[in-house]
């Protein structure tokens, strides 16, 4: 029961500083991965994350469910869920309020510009995270021993979906089919 | 029928049918809530889109609620968010109870770990096409870098990241807006 307070209060938190959409709540699933690693680890996020992008629905809801579902069944992914989307509830109803004040303030305008690249920031230390974890081998301690410790089937698949991505014919395709191809080269490589 | 069930209906559609998270939902809810319901108007809604960007959470999420909240006060809007989560939430338990007790096949652990590289790319991916639209100046950059670092090295809260970011913005509009006066 304890567990499940705090777990609506991580996302609760979630909800309410994560901003500019889903990706931006996985800086927050990460340090929740830090701080209760029986709940949930980096390498469970990262299948989360691979559901929730080859699954209808807005991703940062999908990841906010796994995770709940994860730390507590049926009732955590309900109130995770809950939790997350509770505050900005919240905030939208007190902006609907006062619409033409919202869209139109200078004050709100200049704050999100600040927090914009930051955002880029925060989702690039959570792709780091996953990159760790799923294109090196062992514990990394420094940036220096990056390195040796690539393994070289995950990196082949890291680059060519990263490559993919960018390159004309490929770029319209569907995440899903990514995450399709790069799971029977797993199974291929026996990673 | 009830307005309120049109839009749980409505929004329940679209939280089913969308692949690709919030940006891939809002064409699809300015045709619905546009076009063919004509529960608001066009300029209505690309405000809402807007509003929805700088307001914390999920976007397609707050996109729902403030069109439920526009329709039917306080109910609509609860209606509309109910209606857009509830695909994720039942489709997610699904996957999620099937997964958990699949994990620990060798194939699933090896497709898992070669997902895991995929992953790391797509969200490589897309945080190269957020710094190109969202990191313009060299302040912009300094705290982009800033805040990976602080989060990918020192392991700091997120939550203090996005706060040090609201006082920047605040600190450069007051810094600008005197140029601009002067």
């Amino acid at each position: 029961m304890h567990e499940l307070i705090l777990m609506c209060f991580e996302f609760f938190k979630t909800g309410l500083f994560a901003i500019g959409g889903g990706l931006a709540t996985l800086p927050f699933l990460f340090d929740m991965s830090e701080k209760y690693p029986h709940w949930i680890n980096s390498a469970q996020l990262a299948d989360i994350i691979a559901v929730s992008e080859s699954t209808p629905g807005p991703i940062g809801i999908n990841m906010a469910t796994f995770t709940g579902f994860k730390v507590y069944g049926f009732w955590g992914a309900f109130l995770a869920t809950f939790s997350l989307v509770f505050p900005s509830f919240v905030i939208i109803i007190i902006v609907a309020k006062f619409l033409n004040k919202y869209s139109d303030s200078e004050v709100i305008k200049s704050a999100f510009a600040g927090i914009r690249p930051a955002v880029v920031g925060l989702i690039a230390a959570a792709g780091y995270s996953v990159f760790k974890m799923a294109v090196l081998s062992g514990p990394v301690s420094s940036v220096y021993n990056i390195l040796p410790n690539i393994e070289i089937a995950s990196a082949f698949i890291f680059l060519t979906v990263l490559i993919a991505v960018h390159i004309k014919p490929a770029k319209k395709l569907h995440p899903i089919f990514f995450i399709a191809l790069a799971a029977v080269g797993g199974i291929i490589f026996k990673l | 029928m009830s307005e309120l069930f049109k839009l749980f209906t409505t929004f329940f559609k679209i939280g089913l049918f969308t692949f690709g998270g919030g940006y891939a939902m809002l064409p699809l809810i300015e045709r619905e809530a546009v076009d063919k319901k004509r529960w608001i108007t066009r300029d209505k809604m690309l405000e809402y889109f807007s509003i929805s960007q700088c307001t914390p959470g999920i976007i397609a999420v707050n996109s729902a609620t403030l069109i439920g909240y526009k329709r039917r006060g306080f109910w609509g809007a609860f209606f509309a968010a109910s209606g857009i989560v509830t695909p994720s939430l039942a489709i997610i338990i699904i996957l999620a109870s099937i997964l958990l007790r699949i994990d620990d096949y060798p194939y699933v652990l090896h497709a898992l770990a070669g997902i895991r590289a995929a992953v790391a790319a797509l969200i490589t991916g897309s945080c190269i096409k957020l710094f190109k639209s969202n990191v313009k100046t060299v302040f912009d950059f300094i705290f982009c870098i800033g805040s990976f670092i602080a989060i990918a090295v020192f392991g700091a809260s997120p939550v203090i990241v996005v706060i040090t970011a609201v006082l920047y913005g605040l600190f450069l509009k007051r810094k600008s807006g005197g140029d601009v006066d002067a």
